[in-house]
């Protein structure tokens, strides 16, 4: 017996499949040179995306990074519109203006992603405080990368949301490169959690491959914050498959390393894996699955393809309200 | 021994590897800080095999703490070094505004005492969006106790690195992304560039466009498409912003008494409005119309190309300017 049910784990995968699809489409897209400025591909990191946004209630608040596709598709964006808005596309969630690094929908509960590393806990700290001050049952989640955690600003946001009490979940997308940096190169005192106990809110360090063990501690945080108990950190270490950035092929990881995570730890293998063991799933709902997947996303490029560019005569539109003079 | 293969000129990039190279063996206090720059030679392979050459005491990777690689900058040069603070994109000093505008730039007001800090950053549109196409350069420029260098091809880069290397005071040293891999000539390793010395890139008779950086390109297109219509027209680069060639900038306006000042930064508060502003003070009587001004719109930059392409001064835009200048 199990004790997920049947129509999360058909989500969950489902979703972690969408993001894989998305996200090895989007990589050849870019090559193709259809994507102008290239993307941060999110493939190998789908079970922190959709083990957190799972846990959180649709109106609940995201403040993310430049590597976000999988968060936004994970909060249940459209492979359309993010896949418009890479091509920079008007019918693009950021109507074509933000590109890969700039996807996001307040109205939706996404504050953005960011090309400012480092920037998204604070938007989100600052929605948190904006709940609280509503007195709003939601929570607000910021996604941090293991080399977003050396700045300052980063802990700064922490810290007030330690002392306020704030209905913030830091997330920590540890995927345990910063561009060619390998984490521990650059993190004084080791686990990244340990930073969180000295500021005094609850931090673990978990597997971030496993969808359901992020769910379950995003779900403890989200009590926590929803309860006026404050913030918690997340540590979710993760790998990404990819380079930095669309291209890249750097030396400085083995490819035996990321064939280890590849074959030994994927996201989707191991939870299809436990999801067929414990009787969730079957093997055709799973080719099914993938099946629907890519016509989703096949669906997404034609969309894109297809959709007109911004009108240049809009660039001055939305500078300012218009009270300050802008159009 | 600089990474271009043979017979080739090395490219924007490579030339400031060679000019750093060259400084280092002459000042061992030298050093780079800055994120992936070991390994990758940093983003735009800009000191891509100095470590191999000369150790990791001259090329120190780090976390991505903006803040505290400007404060390690400037305290280890307030210490007697003189490092090169590599910010990536200049977009990212904005995290270390504090430590650049109130604490780099102060000190020697404050204290008396040298500042030899270089803060590296490329700078300028391209493709990547609002958060990765930011002109900041107005901004530093307005910022006393600050020079800013701004070359736009790979002489300029050498001379001008090597120039700040040797600087007493804190430089800003913005490389424009679009100029990455444009191959030249450079200079040898006693060919410095002074601060505040403009440089002609073309003589003209009938009017002047004064700029810097990859708005030097845009003038030389636009060059040549006036120059088919009999249009002769001068291109003066800045190569710093400051110290500003004020003599260079009065003598086109005396000369042509027809000018266009030009960059890619928002126009409004701009140092393109300092430069119209104070030679027309300085020589009123010699100008036979207002000068022009082009820039950018006062909006942030779009990820999409075409409205980033836009924002910025086309050739068009740039020809239509000096066609203006020209009918006074
Ligand atoms: C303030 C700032 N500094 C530097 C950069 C350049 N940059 C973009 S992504 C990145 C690495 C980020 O690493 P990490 O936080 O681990 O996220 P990941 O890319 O691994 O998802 C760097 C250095 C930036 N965008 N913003
Ligand atoms: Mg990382």
């Amino acid at each position: 017996m199990s004790n997920l049910s049947k129509e999360w784990a058909h989500s969950s995968l489902r979703g972690m499949m969408l993001i894989r699809e998305f996200e090895e489409t989007a990589d050849k897209l870019s090559l193709r040179g259809k994507i102008p400025g290239g993307i941060h591909n999110s493939s190998g990191q789908e079970a922190v995306a959709v083990g957190v946004l799972s846990a959180l209630d649709p109106l609940d608040v995201i403040a993310t990074t430049h590597r976000s596709h999988h968060h936004t598709l994970a909060k249940g964006f459209s492979a359309r519109e993010v896949m418009a808005e890479l091509f920079t596309k008007s019918t693009g969630v950021s109507r074509g203006r933000g590109g890969s690094m700039h996807l996001g929908d307040f109205h939706r509960g996404h504050f953005g992603g960011n090309g400012i590393v480092g920037a998204g806990v604070g938007i989100a700290m600052g929605a948190a405080l904006g709940i609280q001050q509503r007195g709003d049952a939601k929570v607000s989640v910021g996604f941090v990368g293991d080399g977003g955690v050396n700045t300052g600003r980063t802990w700064e946001a922490i810290n007030m949301a330690v002392i306020w009490k704030l209905p913030l979940i830091v997330i920590i997308d540890n995927n345990q490169y910063a561009v060619e940096t390998f984490v521990d190169r650059v993190t004084g005192g080791g686990d990244i959690a340990k930073r969180g106990e000295g500021f005094g809110l609850p931090s673990y360090t978990i597997n971030g491959q496993d969808v359901v063990e992020v769910n379950e501690y995003t779900a403890k945080a989200r009590q926590r914050a929803l309860a006026g108990e404050g913030p918690t950190i997340i540590n979710a270490l993760t790998y990404r498959y990819y380079g930095h950035n669309v291209g890249e092929k750097g030396q400085y990881r083995t490819q035996d390393e990321i064939l280890d995570w590849k074959t030994n730890r994927d996201p989707i293998d191991l939870f299809i894996a436990r999801a067929t063991s414990e009787g969730l799933i079957t093997d055709s709902e799973v080719a099914a699955l993938r099946d629907d997947v890519k016509k989703e996303v096949e669906d997404a490029v034609d969309f894109a393809e297809k959709s007109p560019q911004p009108d240049l005569n809009s660039i001055l539109v939305d500078v300012d309200s218009g009270l300050l003079g802008g159009k | 021994m600089t990474t271009s293969t043979q017979n080739q000129n090395p490219t924007y990039s490579e030339a400031f590897q060679s000019g750093v190279r060259e400084e280092i063996y002459r000042n061992r206090d030298i050093f780079i800080l800055g994120t992936d720059l070991i390994e990758r030679g940093g983003h735009f392979a800009q000191v891509k095999g100095i470590a191999q050459e000369f150790g990791f005491q001259h090329v120190k990777d780090s976390p991505i703490s903006e803040a505290a690689m400007v404060s390690a900058g400037l305290g280890a040069a307030m210490y007697g070094l003189h490092p090169i603070i590599d910010l990536n994109f200049i977009d990212f000093s904005l995290g270390a505004m504090d430590e650049i505008i109130n604490q780099a730039a102060k000190i020697r007001f404050m204290f008396g005492q040298p500042v030899p800090l270089v803060i590296r950053a490329t700078s300028g549109t391209a493709l990547g969006g609002a958060h990765h196409c930011n002109s900041l350069e107005s901004l530093f420029a307005h910022t006393a106790g600050l020079a800013v260098a701004v070359p736009s091809n790979a002489w300029d880069v050498k001379g001008l690195i090597k120039t700040a290397l040797r600087s007493p005071d804190p430089v800003i040293f913005l490389m424009h992304k679009k100029l990455s891999g444009v191959r030249g000539e450079i200079g040898d390793e006693n060919t410095l560039i002074p601060f505040g010395k403009a440089r002609t890139v073309k003589e003209g008779k009938h009017a002047a466009i004064i700029t810097y950086g990859f708005t030097v390109v845009t003038a030389q297109k636009a060059a040549v498409a006036l120059a088919s219509e009999g249009i002769d027209v001068e291109i003066i680069d800045l190569r710093t912003l400051y110290p500003l060639d004020t003599d260079a900038i009065n003598s086109a306006v005396q000369r042509f008494g027809r000018v266009v000042v030009a960059d890619e930064a928002p126009m409004f508060g701009s140092i393109t409005a300092e430069i119209a502003a104070t030679a027309t003070e300085a020589n009123f009587g010699s100008l036979k119309g207002p000068i022009v001004r082009i820039g950018s719109v006062r909006a942030p930059i779009s990820a999409n190309p075409g409205m980033s392409e836009a924002a910025i001064p086309s050739v068009d835009a740039m020809i239509a300017a000096v066609k203006k200048v020209v009918a006074y």
